[in-house]
């Protein structure tokens, strides 16, 4: 029989302009034993529906219709004391952000045992064995030392597992699993997800695994829930949805996921020559490459003991004029370090940077100031880098105004030109960056770049925080700027099928250290380095079977 | 600047959000004092310096509200006539504290170093000493008087408004929309004053709405110990001090001007709270 039964579910939020549905008519069932994913974008619903199954919604949430069966009795409408018994021994709940879920003034042991004396009369058994039997369990490295360790100690990845160790401690027979390894490095993202999948086999425990990567999704679900706007799309078995998706929503998503389709091949094979002339050698043709960076070094003083840390160290590599190089790295590589050093916001220890043959890197004051016009830099956060108190016209008119370029009227006309080459309609320019969304923000970050006409623009991470749909546009807009204005990227980013994507060339960062780098396709097809190998397999969507490709690229 | 970013945002919230009835009552309170600061003609006819003598210490009634003092002056008169020295007093003091103090912060947490550490330390030392004793040295240094009793209590309050502001610049200063400013070409003090100011000072005047509050009691209480207004001056601290000599047969000379000061105090601090609370959620979006 089903383990839980989602019919008809409805939930509405009520918020100041009156209550607004972000689940409308939800059904779907989870088998025991079974790994059930629920795909979809920011807003989706995909999260508001895991926490309705838990009784979790936020104070504002109402489940308007519908039916929550758990082992055919309908919880949807049980008080939350009712629900208190059921969360933790029947279902519990892995959450998102491993840095926030943990009580920071508590030992990993003491949190772990909350759940046993919470569940269980007192005293019944001794709870410490137990404590470390499950830390044993989820992979954890001398569990009596993290027992008695706090939640700062540990890293990203353990403490997912410790909270995964909560999560089974009392053998629930779901677990619901929201975004549990968004928030990590992909190679550990690997690890936790085969976590899961070993104590699902282990307990035959049902997994609801909520998650807007469709690539962790195909991997590991036996049924896929693609959710779009509050609604079920489409369900049905993973191979299947994956395969022969029904709904053109599915469709859209599988060809924008950067892991199944490659929307911007026709852009590779374009550019093939150039790419070409920069793998032979790397050597220049003509003019001097935009950007060398040669032996680049950066440590940071206050390690412990005062030791300095080096964060990059003897970083190399040349970017040819109008192509795309790509660092790739996990969080710690330092390759964020790397594009700060390139655009001059840390200034190296040692080592040299070229941008069109003129050294930056000993730049001060004005001349520092007058730099900001030949590289500019996009952030990966669009929400933190707009000023939220200024509208659209005055954040990209800024660069403008800071180096005196043109006057008021030329800097409107040149404001709404920008707009319009990031796909922004000229309506935007008078509303406050806090209304836009993120796609649209991160196209306003992009004008503001572009405001100066800089030769180099460099992106950290800049489609990381945005969904699928949202990524595959900017990634299409900056292919199309590149190829219009000659620009030369300097890509960041920890997600490895984006960078295939639009990179010419790649450099692999590890600790601080480049281990490889080529043209794009050889490091793909065939990396030398065991490090780029482990980084290549730990992507999501990579073991997916190849029919889903030809299928998208339709 | 600060009276224009304010506004919309209190159209807005009264606007959208079903106000609390207790938010109300304090502005209603507000409102109330601020007039009688203005046209105290309208809200009483009677003197506030000269009594009729035969009408001494009568206890409230209909005819004179607050009841009469020892010369037979209307007391309600005289706490109406008072709010002007008490307000203004306030007023002064807190723009004293907030000019000097935001302007210091921003200091701080712009330039850091030596400069934040000597801020800093002499920020220290200014909330070390009591309010109280160090509002009475400045004010026995420059001598009695309201505007002075007003300074005093400015400058004990300069401390917690440097923190305040040196704390939201650091924060700031280091997010991502002032380092694209940079990015952008942008020159330190114009960053500054375009992007760094500007989205610092939302709990600051938050603050200053708090401050308005303690500085009424601030001044009434050097008005009390004989330091601000000189009598007749019916200030309310100094009212509160008048009374007490009668306290055991006419309560009510302490007790009226006792509660306004505790409401209109309590009114101000329901309204800072409230601007806080603001402050925050429009700091977090």
């Amino acid at each position: 029989m089903t383990l839980l039964d989602l019919d008809g579910l409805s939930v509405s939020y009520a918020t100041r302009q009156g209550t607004r549905t972000v689940v409308e008519d939800v059904s779907f069932a989870v088998d025991p034993g079974e790994l059930v994913a629920v795909v979809g974008e920011s807003g989706s619903g995909k999260t508001t529906t895991a926490q309705a199954v838990l009784g979790l919604l936020a104070d504002n949430g109402r489940i308007e219709s519908g039916r929550i069966s758990l082992n055919g009795t309908d919880i949807a409408r049980w008080s939350d004391r009712r629900l208190r018994a059921v969360r933790g021994s029947q279902i519990s709940l892995v959450p998102q952000d491993p840095g926030n879920s943990l009580d920071p003034v508590k030992t990993i042991g003491s949190q772990i045992a909350e759940v046993f004396r919470l569940h269980e009369p007192r005293g019944r058994r001794p709870v410490g064995p137990r404590v470390i039997d499950l830390l044993e369990r989820v992979g954890l490295t001398r569990p009596e030392l993290r027992a008695r360790q706090y939640p700062h100690e540990l890293s990203g990845g353990m403490r997912q597992r410790v909270l995964i160790a909560i999560a089974v401690a009392l053998h629930p027979q779901l677990i619901i699993a929201d975004e549990p390894t968004s928030a990590l490095d992909v190679t550990v993202q690997r690890t936790i997800l085969d976590l899961i999948d070993s104590l699902r086999q282990e307990f035959g425990t049902a997994v609801l695994l909520v998650t807007h990567d469709l690539g962790v999704a195909a991997d590991r679900s036996d049924r896929l829930v693609v959710m779009k706007d509050g609604r079920v799309q489409e369900t049905g078995p993973t191979p299947v949805v994956v395969a022969d998706p029904s709904s053109e929503y599915t469709r859209a998503l599988l060809a924008d996921a950067p892991s199944f389709g490659s929307p911007l091949q026709a852009r590779r094979e374009q550019r093939e020559p150039v790419a070409a002339v920069s793998s032979g050698g790397v050597t220049p043709a003509e003019a001097p490459p935009a950007i060398v960076v040669e032996g680049l070094v950066k440590e940071f003083r206050g390690g412990r003991r005062g030791d300095a840390v080096r964060a990059v160290d003897d970083v190399s590599f040349v970017v040819p004029r109008g192509t795309t190089h790509a660092l790739v790295g996990e969080s710690g590589s330092g390759k964020t370090t790397t594009a700060r050093l390139v655009t001059r916001f840390e200034t190296p220890t040692a080592g040299s940077i070229r941008l069109d043959g003129s050294d930056v890197s000993e730049l001060r004051g004005e001349d520092l100031r007058q730099l900001r016009r030949r590289i500019q830099l996009v952030y990966q956060n669009p929400f933190a880098t707009l000023d939220p108190r200024h509208r659209v016209r005055d954040i990209v008119a800024e660069p403008l105004r800071n180096f005196d370029l043109g006057d008021r009227s030329s800097r409107r006309d040149r404001t709404l030109e920008l707009l319009d080459l990031v796909a922004l309609p000229a309506a935007v320019a008078d509303r406050p960056a806090r209304e836009l969304s993120g796609g649209q923000r991160q196209r306003v970050a992009i004008a503001r770049a572009l405001a100066v006409e800089p030769e180099v623009v460099v992106l950290d991470e800049a489609v990381s925080a945005l969904d699928v749909t949202v990524q595959a546009a900017i990634l299409r807009l900056l292919d199309d700027l590149q190829r219009r204005l000659g620009l030369t990227y300097l890509f960041i980013s920890h997600d490895l099928a984006v960078v295939r994507q639009i990179s010419d060339t790649v450099s692999v960062l590890s600790g601080g250290r480049v281990v490889e780098s080529g043209p794009v396709e050889r490091i793909f097809t065939e990396p030398e380095d065991p490090y780029t190998r482990q980084l290549l397999a730990a992507v999501p969507g990579a073991a997916t079977p190849a029919p889903s490709e030809p299928k998208a690229a339709q | 600047m600060t009276a224009t970013a304010l506004l919309p945002g209190l159209l807005r919230s009264t606007r959208r959000r079903s106000v609390s009835p207790t938010l109300v009552l304090a502005w209603v309170v507000v409102a109330v004092v601020i007039l009688w600061a203005i046209a105290p003609g309208l809200f009483t006819h009677y003197s506030a310096t000269s009594g009729v003598p035969q009408d001494r210490l009568l206890p409230p009634d209909a005819q004179h509200w607050f009841g009469t003092d020892q010369l037979g002056r209307d007391q309600y008169s005289r706490v109406v006539h008072g709010s002007i020295h008490s307000l203004s007093g306030a007023v002064v003091a807190v723009a004293v504290g907030f000019v000097a103090g935001s302007l210091l912060g921003l200091l701080a947490g712009s330039l850091g170093g030596l400069v934040d550490i000597v801020i800093g330390r002499v920020v220290d030392v200014l909330l070390s000493v009591p309010g109280l004793l160090l509002s009475l040295t400045v004010i026995i240094l420059l001598g009695f008087g309201t505007v002075h009793a007003a300074i005093a209590v400015g400058l004990t309050s300069i401390a917690s408004f440097t923190r305040l502001t040196r704390s939201e610049v650091v924060g700031v200063r280091r997010s991502d929309y002032v380092e694209a400013a940079f990015g952008s070409g942008g020159r330190r003090w114009s960053v500054l004053f375009r992007h760094v100011l500007p989205n610092s000072l939302g709990p600051v005047l938050a603050l200053v709405a708090l401050q308005i509050g303690t500085a009424i009691i601030a001044i009434s209480t050097l008005g009390f110990l004989g330091y601000g207004a000189p009598p007749p001056t019916p200030e309310w601290g100094l009212l509160i001090a008048d009374g007490r000599n009668y306290v055991a047969t006419s309560w009510w000379l302490t007790t009226y001007p006792g509660i306004v000061v505790v409401v209109v105090v309590l009114a101000a601090n329901r309204i800072g709270q409230s601007l806080g609370r603001r402050g925050r959620q429009g700091g977090s979006r």
